[in-house]
């Protein structure tokens, strides 16, 4: 019997255990990275711990993880007697953790936050501290904008995207098709492919925000860049006659079978694929994707040969221009507000933006959100054409859905899907549009 | 042993480490997930409480109501399948040659996670390339729908996927049950001239109905809260055409960062698969009784 007891102790231990373990704040995950002393007299140094949080683990994006390495250590030198210790997620869990530990109050000092409708709710609540006398010219305009609540910013962007058309040279070449540069050349491209059996577009429609850029686009180039973010910010209404115009020409293309068959059903990633098997000739995205057209080993460099891209085209009478591009930076640095080293803190992100901003282009493929000199630069040819173009950049329209608040965006993603599939007129989809934003304002 | 399992302490000591994990990781969740359906809450910042007010805001909720509707549907359709799981079952228990095989065949998409599964259906679905559409094409449809991305077949589409996902778990369980019928009484029904199919309905059906109504409730209470293959395989979409519940539920609190009114929702699943059980319960037992 006292075997029996023993045993029952012993599974309640393991209990109790696992509970406590459970309890404990995960602070072992640091990855100790070993502390590069080089000064002598740092005996008279107070010896103080920075914490940053970052989500670029060593196995799943290497060279992030390289940089950041390397610009702590830079930093830890120059700055003797502080010692940063990283605690690393990878995405999902990364936002999961962030959402638990500020309820806790147990944010890091340096921490990584997306910007737009995410980074609200951190703002309001005072988590994360204003970091605007740390913004300086070499941001790209616009960029710190997704980072600022009520005129402050809370983070730092570190990188940008935009969103060309990638286009096979191959398959326009083969029907005497160029790069359009009207909207009535890109309607002349879909009829002869789509006459020749060729999808014209691919679009994975099933993850709406590759649609949405599609008629951000639209509007810009019918209504010039500010009709849509002031519908969205309430200087305006959704209700414009360009924003309405936008829809009716985004819905024209579905009707002309601009997109590939069934694209509400289809992820971007099963979308991709139908432009890497060249069963469809454009395809919409973001930068992040260039090291598919270019570096990539997953793709046959024969393939990586045809693919070329364009900018949106411009419509004919409408006011925006070719320069001007969707996209947004994706995460940024942000100091949190109960941060007893906010000064460190504070020059810890500014060293990270700098030394970020010089080698994140030509060691991990990732555009920085702030301006870069390409001189010298060992780049493929692609790199070198958006970064120019960005150099070139007239104006940056921040994704819509990251523009607009969170219930917002739910109905622009659905209406996006109902526009394109035919469910709802261009009317009733501003007028979906204007309710909703509406609403969030009271 | 008798002697240890007498003293109320020790029973009660074996009991609680089940009791106690069951409690924090069930229990405890459910009640606070009731009371944060109180609160005007976006997960980060501080709590409003607002008394039921996101209880009376579901009830006028058309995604709520439309995305129930779906789970019911499910819950019919799985409830439907249950008489083909039963059936294969049948012919299964019987002495068919190769019947060993087909139950391992049956079990092995019980083996596949979820995604997994999702995954597989999309590449059958997917319009242009897929396995379905290019078998329609081949037999002469030009235009076979486009599955998931319609608001009239995603549904179907994606209960067919559900339905394949859960043969095995059923056949198994029916399986089990039929093998426990003891071979006398078929011997005896054989003798007295039934047929095949009567020994089946007559005979064997009755003798498991009670495996069968735990099959019921557990295909019931399964499609209420159903989450995986729709949340990978349409999100919910397109345009809420294949919301249910339990995706709603995640929208509301992880997407739209309304806790307070994703956790009323999660009670209002907990409230709705309970009520169904005891529902189920009423009509079966009354039954037995008559």
């Amino acid at each position: 019997m006292t075997k029996k007891h023993g045993f029952l102790l012993f599974v309640m231990a393991i209990l109790m255990a696992t509970l406590v373990a459970c309890g404990g704040n995960g602070d072992e995950d640091a990855n100790g990275d070993d502390t590069a002393d080089t000064n002598g007299d740092d005996e008279e140094v107070e010896e103080r711990v920075l914490e940053l949080s970052h989500l670029w683990p060593e196995g799943s994006s290497p060279q992030h993880h390289e940089i950041v390495s390397g610009i702590i250590e830079e930093f830890e030198a120059d700055n003797p007697g502080i010692t940063i210790e990283t605690d690393i997620y990878g995405n999902e869990q990364y936002r999961e953790n962030l959402s638990v530990i500020s309820a806790a109050n147990e944010l890091p000092d340096v921490g990584m936050t997306w910007g737009g409708g995410f980074i609200e709710p951190y703002a309001e609540g005072e988590m994360f501290t204003p970091l605007d006398d740390l913004v300086t010219d070499d941001f790209v305009p616009g960029t710190v904008d997704a980072f600022a609540v009520d005129g402050q910013t809370y983070a730092l962007p570190l990188e940008l995207n935009i969103a060309p058309v990638y286009y096979n040279t191959e398959m326009f070449e083969d029907h005497g098709l160029e790069a359009p540069e009207t909207l009535d050349d890109l309607k002349h491209i879909v009829e002869t492919l789509v006459d020749n059996d060729i999808t014209p577009a691919t679009l994975g429609n099933r993850e709406p925000w590759t649609g949405s850029m599609w008629y951000m686009y639209l509007a810009d180039r019918i209504g010039g860049p500010d009709v849509l973010t002031e519908a969205i910010n309430r200087e305006g209404s959704f209700e414009h006659d360009a924003l309405i115009e936008a829809a009716a020409e985004l819905q024209e293309l579905t009707d002309m079978d601009a997109f590939i068959n069934g694209f509400n059903g289809l992820g971007n990633d099963e979308a991709k694929g139908y432009f890497i098997n060249e069963q469809a000739a454009m395809y919409m995205m973001g930068t992040w994707d260039l090291p598919e057209w270019t570096t990539s080993e997953d793709n046959p460099q024969e393939f990586k040969d045809k693919i070329d891209y364009f900018k949106f085209p411009t419509v004919d009478g409408g006011d925006g221009d070719i320069d001007s591009f969707v996209g947004g930076p994706g995460v940024g640095l942000y100091v949190s507000e109960d941060s007893d080293m906010q000064e460190e803190a504070k020059a810890f992100v500014s060293h990270f933006v700098q030394r970020w901003g010089e080698l994140s282009v030509e060691e991990a493929g990732v555009i920085p959100a702030t301006a870069v000199d390409t001189d010298g630069m060992d780049l493929p040819d692609m790199y070198i054409d958006v970064l120019n173009d960005l150099n070139e950049a007239t104006n940056l329209t921040l994704y819509a859905d990251v523009q607009m608040g969170q219930d917002t965006e739910d109905v622009h993603l659905d209406m996006i899907q109902a526009l394109m599939a035919g469910e709802v007129t261009p009317e009733e989809f501003a007028e979906n549009h204007e309710e909703a934003l509406a609403q969030e304002e009271d | 042993m008798d002697k240890v399992m007498s003293n109320k302490w020790v029973i009660f000591l074996y009991l609680l480490p089940a009791t106690l994990m069951i409690g924090v990781l069930v229990y405890i969740p459910i009640a606070v997930s009731g009371y944060f359906g109180l609160f005007d809450w976006d997960g980060v910042g501080a709590m409003n409480f607002i008394g039921l007010q996101n209880y009376t805001e579901l009830l006028t909720d058309s995604t709520f109501w439309f995305s129930a509707r779906n789970s019911f549907y499910l819950a019919l359709f799985s409830t439907l399948a249950l008489v083909v799981y039963l059936g294969v079952a049948l012919v299964l228990s019987s002495k068919v040659k190769g019947r060993e095989l087909f139950r391992k065949i049956y079990l092995i998409p019980m083996l596949l996670s979820s995604v997994a599964i999702a995954q597989l259906w999309i590449r059958v679905y997917d319009p242009n390339n897929g396995f379905l559409n290019t078998f329609l094409r081949n037999i002469g449809f030009d235009n076979p729908p486009a599955w998931l991305a319609e608001r009239d077949t995603v549904l179907f589409a994606i209960f067919v996927a559900i339905v394949w996902q859960f043969a095995g778990f059923y056949i198994i369980i029916y399986t089990a049950a039929l093998k426990g019928i003891s071979e006398e009484l078929v011997e005896a029904a054989e003798i007295d001239g039934a047929s095949p199919l009567q020994i089946a309905t007559r005979i064997k059906v009755p003798l498991i109905s009670g495996v069968i109504k735990t099959t019921v409730v557990l295909a019931i209470v399964g499609s209420l809260k159903y989450f995986d293959l729709i949340w990978v395989m349409t999100g919910g979409g397109p345009n809420g055409a294949s919301e249910v519940l339990a995706s709603y539920m995640y929208k509301e609190a992880f997407n739209r960062n309304n806790f307070g009114y994703g956790s009323a929702i999660g009670f209002a699943l907990l409230i709705l698969a309970l009520l169904t059980t005891v529902v189920i319960q009423k009509i079966t037992k009354s039954k037995e009784s008559q």
